[in-house]
């Protein structure tokens, strides 16, 4: 039974920090039209930015100030934000496939960093020790485990309501009038260029809080945690749960990883041990399948948005 | 082809539009015969280019039919329309910038048999001489009349029963719109049925036998050319011209 | 050194051009960034792997190998056939993901559908070959010396002599056949092309044949030149991507000569950068033509 709890608390931690970043991608393509195909990036950069600041001091390797968990926090948000502004401002004529494949890249380049600079990532071996904030808080694996979860939640509520209130701001419907016709939002004074680059920021910051949770969590980060399966698991989260809707959101952050752990528990129990190394390739598939299929038969996702013709549609007639 | 009583065109009840559920034309009837020439005219988004697509089969049709020689064609996908006798001239884009005058007209001969469309390309090349001479050249380079009589020798490929042209002077300088209307006669003259949508409705209706007035996908008027160029209603509603003005004095 | 590196960043873009001719037409005439398409380099090379061990069978001539080559006449035709298996699997992805989509759903949702398409295809070449890498032949080969101190393998030329005839036999086909000339006028106007009376959804079926088959080609000289691993085509994302934006995309030429670019420039960045680093310049590649061209090289979008 304590097995059992222990690991759904496992589960639910896990699930949320990758549902904070799907809120953030729910942001920049949702909400804005933005296609961010370098999640694992900006995550990715949160993870590094979070192990440096408060992981402890190492011969020559950079960082290891040893920071409090919440100055890393900011810091990783901080940095994946200016991140995110570097590309913005680089990318931010781009649209749809070209910003797809722009990004795509961003994030192969980001991980190749992460690979080879040493002296700021650690290389191949990552960085490991990194403190987890409820060590000293609560006694037994357990309990930090549930306070770990207590403060994913919060930290996930929050990221939440941010979002949800940002949408629903005049700000957020200038996104939505981009999202569907970038032409008629520019002629109402607007700059929908600005607007979109302030989305795409505000999204990836979602990305780098959830990196460094991610790596509080686990203790180490290693280059071979971004690889770009992860940006493709973040946007099947979307996917399923439905774009548009933030709900829809956290919801296909929970589904798709609890088929992840569920198939992965199936594949190592079940699988004969000769064919156990391509349980990992039995996973992906798994997911690609899901990705397809879904998009085949209910392409707005379990809870998408509400339907409407859109402005843009109608503009087509002669 | 047709039968001496039947329609080349009959055009019944149409309800169309560009997405389901969102129709622009309301019920639309048109016919147009055996060697005659039909003016669409009509004020701005009264659905006449979304008409002269629905025949050519590139707007969904959700009520009504189009019948081509007494055979309805809304279920029939366009590229097989092209082979079963309607030839279309679109407003913009209607030639392959990209290839070569000659390729332009092998695209409109890609229905027929390898042999028959390379007869047919030079039995135009007869008829449009300018396009023989220049055949190498990308039709990229064309001036926007000789664009136009590329379009329509394109689309005359295939020997069609009727042809379709969307706004076919637009942006032609009179000489060159007069040179068209001389061409678009001559078809009609070998007993093509012509159905033109037209902004310059006066040089169309002058060029044509009958015409219909489209507003808010709807049929308003018809007759023949000479009567609705005389019609002070046409003038005034339609063509935003002052009161009692009509397109022209009738012709005596 | 310099000539050194020239020669391996043609040889390299050779193989990135195979690959991106199908990636450029299919941006163009589908309007979308196929994501997997990389993924159909990889099942090439993989499908070339069986149809050789099963031509290998045969024995008697068939062992033989040509010349100074590493393989013999049962590569070529295992080559052949991984085309047509490539061809049938990108038929197959067409009908029952691709055009589906783009009917009920829009481009961007085919780029979704084409990551998940991407992902099981490669994670399905690691089940059925594992992930440790093959090769071929075992064939030792020595290598020519070309002036100016160049080395070369025999199956790099050949690799080098096949992408020169592919790109001829695809210049002739474009311009010489009704099909090809039916292919360039639907990439600039399918709707033109549709009431001339092309049947435009057959054209794209060719459009997948033609694109897959230079894949797998490409997917085969990689592994005759390099070797094969499920990761093949994944690491050639980027530069494929590179190669169909850098010569836009629908452009035979363009791809062929963006395939060079980003080959050369792979192999002549690492005079100056690290080698690890060597993955992100394809990327950088587009990135600067992009800045360039922000609406890139799609032409106008029809909706």
């Amino acid at each position: 039974m304590i097995g059992l709890v222990s690991y759904l608390v496992f589960f639910l931690i896990l699930s949320l920090i990758f549902g904070i970043a799907v809120l953030g991608l729910n942001l920049q393509w949702g909400f804005t039209g933005l296609f961010n195909a370098g999640v694992a990036g900006f995550i990715g950069i949160g993870a590094y930015t979070m192990a440096i600041l408060t992981g402890p001091s190492r011969d020559a390797v950079f960082g290891g100030f040893e920071l409090p968990f919440v100055i890393g926090l900011i810091g990783a948000m901080v940095v994946s934000g200016i991140a995110a502004l570097a590309v913005g401002i680089v990318t931010h004529k781009l649209k749809h496939e070209y910003l797809a494949v722009a990004t795509f890249g961003i994030a192969v380049t980001i991980q190749l960093v992460c690979l080879n600079w040493e002296y700021l990532t650690g290389g191949t071996l990552g960085l490991i020790g990194i403190p987890n904030p409820t060590k000293d808080l609560a006694e037994g694996p357990l309990a930090q485990n549930a306070l770990f979860l207590c403060i994913v939640i919060s930290l996930g509520l929050i990221t939440f309501i941010a979002i949800e209130n940002i949408v629903k701001s005049p700000w957020g419907r200038m996104l939505k009038a981009i999202r569907e016709d970038e032409i008629a939002s520019s002629s109402l004074g607007k700059d929908p260029a600005r607007i979109r680059l302030e989305a795409f920021v505000l999204g990836c910051m979602a990305m780098g809080l959830s990196g460094a949770l991610y790596v509080s969590f686990i203790g180490y980060v290693s280059p071979w945690d971004f690889l770009p399966i992860l940006t493709f698991q973040i946007w099947t989260m979307l996917i399923v749960g439905g774009s548009a809707n933030n709900r829809g959101a956290l919801l296909g952050a929970l589904i798709v990883w609890g088929v992840w752990t569920m198939s992965g528990y199936v594949i190592s129990n079940v699988v004969p041990s000769e064919i156990q190394a391509q349980g990992g390739a039995m996973q992906a598939i798994l997911i690609g399948l899901i990705l397809v299929v879904m998009l085949l038969l209910r392409p707005r996702g379990l809870i998408g948005e509400e339907l409407q013709v859109s402005r843009h549609a109608r503009s087509l007639n002669d | 082809m047709a039968s001496a009583a039947g329609h080349i065109l009959q055009v019944k009840d149409l309800v169309a539009g560009y997405i389901r559920d969102l129709p622009i034309l309301h019920g639309v009837s048109v016919y147009v015969d055996r060697g005659e020439i039909v003016t669409i005219i009509g004020p701005n988004g009264a659905g006449k280019s979304t008409l002269i697509k629905a025949v050519a089969g590139l707007v969904s049709v959700s009520q009504g039919s189009i019948e081509l020689n007494g055979k309805n064609i809304v279920n029939v996908p366009a590229y097989q329309r092209a082979t079963q006798g309607v030839g279309y001239v679109p407003q913009t884009g209607n030639v392959f910038t990209t290839l070569s005058i000659h390729e332009n007209l092998i695209m409109g001969g890609a229905s027929l048999h390898r042999g028959k469309a390379e007869r047919r390309i030079e039995e135009l090349y007869e008829i449009y001489p300018v396009l023989k001479s220049r055949r190498r050249e990308k039709a990229g380079v064309l001036s926007g009349g000789q664009r136009q009589i590329l379009a329509v020798a394109r689309a005359l490929l295939t020997q069609p029963d009727l042809i379709l042209l969307d706004e076919p002077t637009a942006g032609l300088s009179p000489k060159a719109a007069a040179e068209l209307f001389a061409l678009i006669r001559d078809l009609s003259g070998d007993g093509v049925a012509v159905l033109i949508v037209e902004q310059n409705a006066k040089a169309a209706l002058r060029n044509s036998d009958r015409g219909y007035v489209l507003a808010e996908g709807e049929n308003r008027i018809d007759g023949a050319a000479h009567t609705l160029l005389a019609d002070k209603e046409i003038g005034e509603i339609f063509l935003g011209m002052r009161r009692d003005t009509p397109l022209e004095k009738e012709e005596a | 050194m310099f000539l050194q590196h020239l020669a391996d960043g043609i040889l390299s873009g050779a193989i990135v051009s195979l690959g991106a001719i199908g990636l450029s037409f299919t941006m163009k005439m589908l309007r979308f960034a196929n994501f997997s398409h990389s993924e159909l380099l990889t099942w090439g090379a993989y499908a070339a792997l069986v149809f050789l061990s099963f031509f290998s069978t045969f024995g008697g001539f068939f062992d033989q190998t040509i010349g100074p080559f590493s393989f013999g006449l049962p590569l070529l035709f295992a080559m052949a056939c991984a085309c047509i298996t490539t061809s049938l699997i990108a038929m197959f992805l067409h009908l029952y993901v691709f055009d589906r989509l783009s009917r009920s759903a829009g481009h961007m949702t085919m780029v979704f559908a084409s990551f998940g398409v991407a992902l099981v295809l490669r994670h399905l070449v690691t089940l059925i070959w594992g992930s440790d890498p093959i090769y071929y032949s075992n064939e030792l080969q020595f290598a020519i010396l070309l002036p100016g101190g160049v080395r070369v393998m025999p199956d790099q030329v050949f690799l080098f002599g096949l992408t020169i005839f592919t790109v001829i036999f695809l210049h002739l086909f474009m311009t010489r056949t009704r099909t090809g000339i039916a292919m360039r006028g639907v990439a600039e106007s399918p709707s033109l092309a549709q009431v001339s009376g092309v049947n435009v959804n057959a054209i794209i079926l060719w459009v997948w044949i033609i694109g897959a088959s230079g894949a797998a080609m490409g997917g085969v000289l990689y592994g005759m030149t390099i070797q094969l691993r499920p990761e093949l085509g994944f690491s050639l994302i980027l530069p494929l991507f590179a190669a169909a934006i850098l010569g836009g995309a629908g452009s035979l030429y363009g791809a062929v000569l963006g395939g060079l670019i980003v080959g050369l420039s792979e192999n002549l960045s690492v005079m100056i950068i690290p080698t690890t680093y060597k993955p992100a310049v394809p990327f950088l590649l587009i990135l600067l033509i992009l800045f360039i061209r922000p609406d890139g090289i799609f032409g106008e979008r029809k909706r």
